[in-house]
């Protein structure tokens, strides 16, 4: 059940927080972690739902949002798109249930991104299919922010990989 | 279903992380096996709160390990314990023939050395549950011939 995983994951971050003193070592440790999680969870994804390939960067933060982030957290974050040159994203997520046991981040921690191996498996994920990006977190609920949003970042045009290809 | 794939993944780049760290700085391998213990002793702890609260007392060692066998397990693995066996001097082995997170490993004697540390985290899961229940415990676990364990 999802309880499992979102106790294993807290217990994961507090034992990182007890390994490694600054908070940015513990963000990047769990931005590798995710990415590791990401590079072989798309294979699941993609099995378990059968979507098609996305022919845009809207079509593809869309199917993030709303089947993947629906499928392994049982949420789905709303989505806007945040350039003009519609490659910038952001999924807003007003109910986060990796920190359903949080309360709020100690005073010590205070820059400490606790879902940052979210952004890892975003990046992952997408890199696995061939579209590089930058996944970061734009607020934090944790940390006084009114709502949690992740933000994307599509480094290169889909469709010059498509002619490279041809 | 869909979150079990995302236990599985994250609990495999944990054992990795931990273990790619270890290379790099301590190189102590035992340090590895007691976090990743640890860790589960916590989860186990908070695990066995939420599907407690509503089940009546148990009424001896025996029935709690029957419901880790059952309910527990059920609820973590998605199947029960395979076989129950004690000595009725509170020694009890579990075995589960088809462990989950040996499963994608491999189906016999490849890789052997590499399942007790896929083993640690659940150890101290079992280890947790049994302490919120009020029994002080050691678990060990035991692989022969992946995917079962003991």
């Amino acid at each position: 059940s999802r309880e499992l995983f979102v106790l294993t994951y807290g217990a994961l971050v507090a034992q990182l927080c007890k390994d490694y003193e600054k908070d940015e070592d513990v963000n990047t440790y769990l931005d590798r972690m995710g990415y590791g999680i990401g590079v072989r969870l798309i294979d699941d994804f993609l099995a378990r739902s059968a979507v098609k390939k996305c022919r845009s960067y809207s079509e593809t933060a869309d199917v993030i949002a709303q089947v993947a982030f629906k499928m392994y957290l049982g949420v789905t974050p709303t989505v806007s798109c945040s350039s003009a040159a519609g490659n910038e994203f952001s999924l807003i997520l007003d109910k986060n249930p990796l920190v359903d046991f949080v309360e709020e981040l100690p005073a010590e921690r205070a820059s400490l991104c606790y879902c940052n191996l979210l952004c890892g498996v975003i990046r992952g994920a997408l890199e696995m299919v061939h579209l590089a990006a930058e996944v970061t977190f734009l607020q934090d609920r944790l940390k006084g922010d009114a709502v949690t949003e992740i933000g994307i970042t599509f480094l290169r045009k889909a469709e010059d990989r498509k002619q490279k290809r041809d | 279903m869909a979150d079990e794939a995302l236990f599985l993944l994250l609990h495999s780049e944990m054992v990795a992380g931990l273990y790619r760290a270890a290379e790099q700085g301590e190189g102590e391998n035992g340090r590895c096996t007691t976090k990743l213990e640890s860790m589960g002793f916590r989860v186990g702890q908070g695990l066995i709160e939420r599907f407690t609260r509503d089940t009546a007392r148990f009424k001896d060692e025996l029935d709690i390990m029957k419901f880790i066998c059952k309910d527990f397990w059920t609820t973590v693995f998605k199947k029960q314990i395979d076989n129950l066996r004690t000595n009725h001097q509170g020694i009890y082995v579990l075995q589960d023939n088809k462990f989950r997170l040996l499963t994608q490993m491999s189906a016999g004697k490849q890789y052997l050395e590499h399942a007790p540390k896929y083993l640690a985290f659940t150890c101290g899961l079992i280890r947790g549950g049994l302490s919120n229940l009020g029994i002080k415990s050691i678990v060990t676990a035991e692989v022969s011939s992946m995917p079962a364990c003991k």
